[in-house]
Parts: structure tokens; C-alpha cells; sequence
């Protein structure tokens, strides 16, 4: 079997984490391609990943910030030669991957946690309140793979890279602006350390409260959705089932109940650390340390001694 | 300008899920259904459309189950001009395909320019609709908006992707499909609830559209997710340094 992976490509430059870790999970299913929609660069860089049998890299202003009109053009140009078309689960690859699936009239599997073979998936629904086992029909499989469930390839790839071009520009939309969050701290989904905040926060301007913590630590930042519903942090700092999926090492939730939409989103980390005044917080039924305290004692006290 | 809002019957978000023993799925029977969050919030902009002047007509469309009825009528209270409901057999939840499939046929008809979709249902986490429909259609998408004005024959769309924000700007006809911040959706008034019941709804079959809509998925079990144990609680944060020192975390 033959899978062509989307590459996830931010700005020109590899996502490596979340590119690394679909190709993990599509090697469970044959021999993988890796499209790259960037630079020459970024192409050699996903070369470089271990499993990785070829590189097809097009380089074209119309593919270069993820508009799907001509992107999805392009995969279904390529599409004949493979089995399934995977991705990590990315913003990209779910405007991209399910426009792909029905041009090919098949249905998508998003989200996918397990391959139990060629044509049956895991996938969790209701916000991760339930974890169904899907078997497709489909000839073509069209996959996102949730990363944080997966390892990291191993690098040390020599795959030969290939130019490849489509149709280019389908002229049905166009790319303006990015209003991409600079910062110096660790991506969200693929950092060590994640400290997040909720509610319990209670501003805009306490958060910096969070970061300090985050900062001390050398973690990024998350936000539970009651946080970003009341304007206390950005969306795209947004950890659950409607943001987004992380599995650090060490997560730290500070002022947050624990919706289950929350949980959805953080339960894979190795250890989970709960600062909540409530005791009654669901938070505590899954957290490996819990400290019942006022946060806005605890957490200026934890980053003093740290 | 005609705006078309497709809607979905689904559990409501506070409800807590139950999946049933035996591994068929999940337990819907006596349980609150609602509008999919997503959805009310791309009824509103659309009602906000028509408020602005931008948008002429609002009309809502539900597929699935008689009930999904309810759905309509709450999408007109909130101010919606009228409803379609196709009814299926396939009991809650129909593929995204082959929805995408009858909202095509439906469009094709009703011919709006713009068309708002909820960017996932909370039942079964697709996210896929909104873009499956924009390839049937070959018109350009627009996913996660968290801001949108029409002007000069196009949408022109923020987007929430990861890492920040995106703009683009797309061609109308298109699909823009809603996340969370693009609007915080109205509540029916009393009157304005009333006002609704007498909304016109017009009531077709998904066979009468002749798209198969045959599913492409099995689901061979349904199970509850792994569960974690919980850990223990300390007592101070000297406590929970010392914890984390001796995992090696710190």
C-alpha cells in the first residue's frame, strides 16, 4: 500500500513535530510519500525523517499559505497512485483534507488516535467522551492523524525529494494577511511543559500570571476555552477538543474545573498538575498532583521557589 | 444577497454522554438535544448579515430526523426567514458526505451566495461539512472565521489557524464555516419564539433528490475513552515542588 502524507508547512519552514509524527502513523499503513506545498528547504527537511520513501516538493506561490481551493487540486492530481492520503491534524489539513475527500467522492476520518489496520481507525467523538472504531469502504482513505497520540519518526531519512506541480492558483480565493503570535516560548502542541489557565483567572490581565509560571518553567502557554470565551487569552491558545490536542510531559492547569471538552484535550500528558480552590474540581480526578489553594497565592509562591 | 445556514440536531453541549454497554454508541434516548453550538453561531452572522443590509434572505436547512423540526423553528426565532427539512432514515447521524451531498442539491435550487456552516457538530467531531460541500459545489471555502465581511463580490475572512490569525479573501459564491469568536448568538425573545411557529418550513425527503447518500463508514464499536487514575492531593506548594523534583520534572 501507498500513503501520500500533507506536510505541514507554517511560513515556509517544516512543522517538523506534527509532520514527524503523521509519518509515524502512516508508516502503520505502507510506504509513505511526503508532499511538501514550500520551498526546496523545507522539502530537504522532511527528507530527513526516518520512513520516509520520496518527497514530492512543490514550490508555488498558490500552495504557499494553505489555501485549500488549490491545494486539494493538487493532492487529487496526485491521488491515483495511492491508498490514503494522511495528514497531521492541523488547521491546514482540516480546511485541506476533507475538500480532498470529497472531490474524490469519500468520506474523511478526522481526528484518528489508532490504525488497527488498512481500513479500520480509531477516532474519538462527543469531545473524547466516546472512542469509536470505524471500518471505511472507501478505495481511497483520507486520514488526519491527532499527533499528540503518536511518536516522533526518528530522523536519519535519505529520501529523494521530486519537484512536483498542479494546476496551481484556482483563482477562488486568495491569501491577504497572517497575524501570526510571535513568541519566544515553545509551540503549544509540541512543547514539554504546558502550564494553562481558566477561569478561575478571572482577567485579561492576571494571565500574565500564567506566563510568568510558563516562562519559569520553559513551557508554553494554554488557555482553557471558559478563558478564552471571557477574552482572558487568544483561541489559538485554546486546549481541548474544540482547540487544541497536547500531550507534554509535565501539564499544569491552574484555575480550571476540568470540562470534560478540557480533559479532551490534556489527558494524554505524562503528568498533570491541578492548582484549584475547589476541591470538588473534576480537574483532581485526573490529575497525578493536586493542590487545593487560592492561585493567586500559590502560583507567585511556586514561581518564587522554583 | 441570499445566505444559506445549514443546521444540526445534536446533544446538547451540557449534557454528559453515556455510551451505552454494548458498545453500539452512544445513549441518546431522554436526553436534551439543541441546536450544535457551531450552527447558532453561523445562524447569528447570517442574521446579522440581513440586519446590516449585506444579506436579503436567511434560510435555514436540517437533515436528518422529523424532530430536527425544533432546530428549524429555533434558528427562525432567532430570525431566520424560512426552513427546509429533508428527512432521512438514517436515524441522527448522516455522514458529512452524503449531507454535503443533499445540501448541494438544495443549493442548486435555492442558488445563495453565501453559504454559513458551523465548522464541526459536537456529536461526532468531523469538522468536515462546510469543505466537503465547497468541493461539490467548486466554490471556494473559508474555514474557522472568527471575522467576516462581504464586500466587492467576496468574503473576505479571518480565520483562527494555528499560531494566530489568517486573512483571505474568497470569491462569492462561497462557504465560511464558524468558530467560536466570530459572534455571540442572540436568544429568542418570547415574541419572537411565537413569531417563528408561523415561519414557513417546507418539508422534503432525501430520496426525492435522488444523490446516494449511502454510508462509507461501519462503526464497529463504540467504547468509553481510557480513563486516568487520579493521583494524590498535597498539602502545600513546597509539597508540590518536592513531587515535581522527584519526578524530574523541575
Amino acid at each position: 500500500m501507498a500513503v501520500l502524507c500533507l506536510a505541514d508547512v507554517s511560513d515556509g519552514a517544516l512543522a517538523l513535530d506534527a509532520t514527524s509524527k503523521a509519518i509515524t502513523a502512516s508508516t502503520k499503513l505502507g510506504d509513505v510519500t511526503v508532499l511538501v506545498c514550500g520551498p526546496q528547504a523545507a522539502a530537504d527537511a522532511a527528507a530527513k525523517i526516518a520512513g520516509v520513501n520520496k518527497v514530492l516538493c512543490a514550490d508555488d506561490a498558490a500552495y504557499a499559505h494553505g489555501l485549500a481551493e488549490n491545494i486539494a487540486a493538487l493532492i487529487v492530481g496526485l491521488a491515483d497512485d495511492f491508498t490514503h492520503i494522511t495528514a497531521p491534524s492541523t488547521t491546514t489539513a482540516k480546511n485541506v483534507l476533507p475538500r480532498v475527500a470529497a472531490l474524490l467522492d469519500v468520506m474523511v476520518l478526522p481526528d484518528v488516535i489508532e490504525v488497527i489496520d488498512a481500513d479500520t481507525f480509531k477516532r474519538p467523538i462527543y469531545a473524547g467522551n466516546a472512542v469509536q472504531t470505524v471500518k471505511t469502504t472507501d478505495a481511497v482513505k483520507v486520514i488526519t492523524f491527532r499527533t499528540s497520540t503518536f511518536d516522533l519518526a526518528a530522523d536519519g531519512g535519505s529520501a529523494a525529494v521530486e519537484a512536483t506541480s498542479g494546476a496551481g492558483d484556482a483563482g477562488l480565493s486568495s491569501y491577504v494577511s497572517d497575524e501570526v503570535a510571535t513568541s519566544d516560548r515553545p509551540e503549544l502542541t509540541s512543547a514539554g511543559v504546558v502550564v494553562s489557565g481558566g477561569r478561575g483567572v478571572g482577567s485579561e490581565e492576571d494571565f500574565a500570571l500564567i506566563e510568568k509560571l510558563a516562562d519559569k518553567l520553559g513551557g508554553a502557554v494554554g488557555a482553557s476555552r471558559a478563558a478564552v470565551d471571557s477574552g482572558y487569552a487568544a483561541n489559538d491558545m485554546q486546549v481541548g477538543q474544540t482547540g487544541k490536542v497536547v500531550a507534554p510531559d509535565l501539564y499544569v492547569a491552574i484555575g480550571i474545573s476540568g470540562a470534560i471538552q478540557h480533559l479532551a484535550g490534556m489527558k494524554d500528558s505524562k503528568v498533570i498538575v491541578a492548582i484549584n480552590k475547589d476541591e470538588e474540581a473534576p480537574i483532581f480526578q485526573v490529575a497525578d498532583f493536586g493542590l487545593k489553594a487560592d492561585l493567586f497565592q500559590a502560583v507567585p509562591e511556586l514561581i518564587e521557589k522554583l | 444577497m441570499k445566505v444559506l445556514v445549514p443546521v444540526k440536531r445534536v446533544i446538547d453541549y451540557n449534557v454528559k454522554v453515556k455510551v451505552k454497554a454494548d458498545g453500539s454508541g452512544v445513549d441518546l434516548a431522554n436526553v436534551k438535544m439543541s441546536m450544535n453550538p457551531f450552527d447558532e453561531i453561523a445562524v447569528e452572522e447570517a442574521i446579522r448579515l440581513k440586519e446590516s443590509g449585506v444579506a436579503t434572505e436567511v434560510v435555514v436547512v436540517s437533515i436528518g430526523e422529523k424532530k430536527s423540526t425544533d432546530t428549524l423553528r429555533s434558528a427562525m426565532a432567532m430570525g431566520a426567514d424560512r426552513a427546509i427539512l429533508i428527512t432521512t432514515d438514517q436515524g441522527v447521524d448522516i455522514e458529512p458526505l452524503a449531507v454535503a451531498k443533499l445540501l448541494k442539491a438544495v443549493i442548486d435550487e435555492e442558488a445563495p451566495e453565501l453559504v454559513i456552516a458551523g465548522k464541526q457538530a459536537i456529536d461526532n467531531d468531523m469538522n468536515a461539512t462546510g469543505q466537503m460541500l465547497a468541493a461539490l459545489l467548486g466554490w471556494g471555502q473559508a474555514t474557522f472565521a472568527s471575522e467576516l465581511k462581504v464586500e466587492d463580490g467576496a468574503a473576505v475572512v479571518t480565520r483562527e489557524v494555528d499560531g494566530g490569525l489568517q486573512t483571505i479573501s474568497v470569491k462569492l459564491p462561497a462557504i465560511v464555516t464558524a468558530d467560536l469568536r466570530l459572534n455571540e448568538p442572540r436568544y429568542a425573545s418570547l415574541p419572537n419564539i411565537m413569531k417563528a411557529k408561523k415561519k414557513p418550513l417546507e418539508e422534503k425527503s432525501a430520496d426525492d433528490f435522488g444523490v446516494d447518500i449511502t454510508a462509507r463508514h461501519t462503526i464497529v464499536t463504540t467504547e468509553e475513552p481510557g480513563t486516568r487514575q487520579a493521583g494524590i492531593m498535597v498539602g502545600s506548594v513546597d509539597e508540590l515542588i518536592a513531587k515535581l523534583k522527584e519526578g524530574g520534572l523541575v
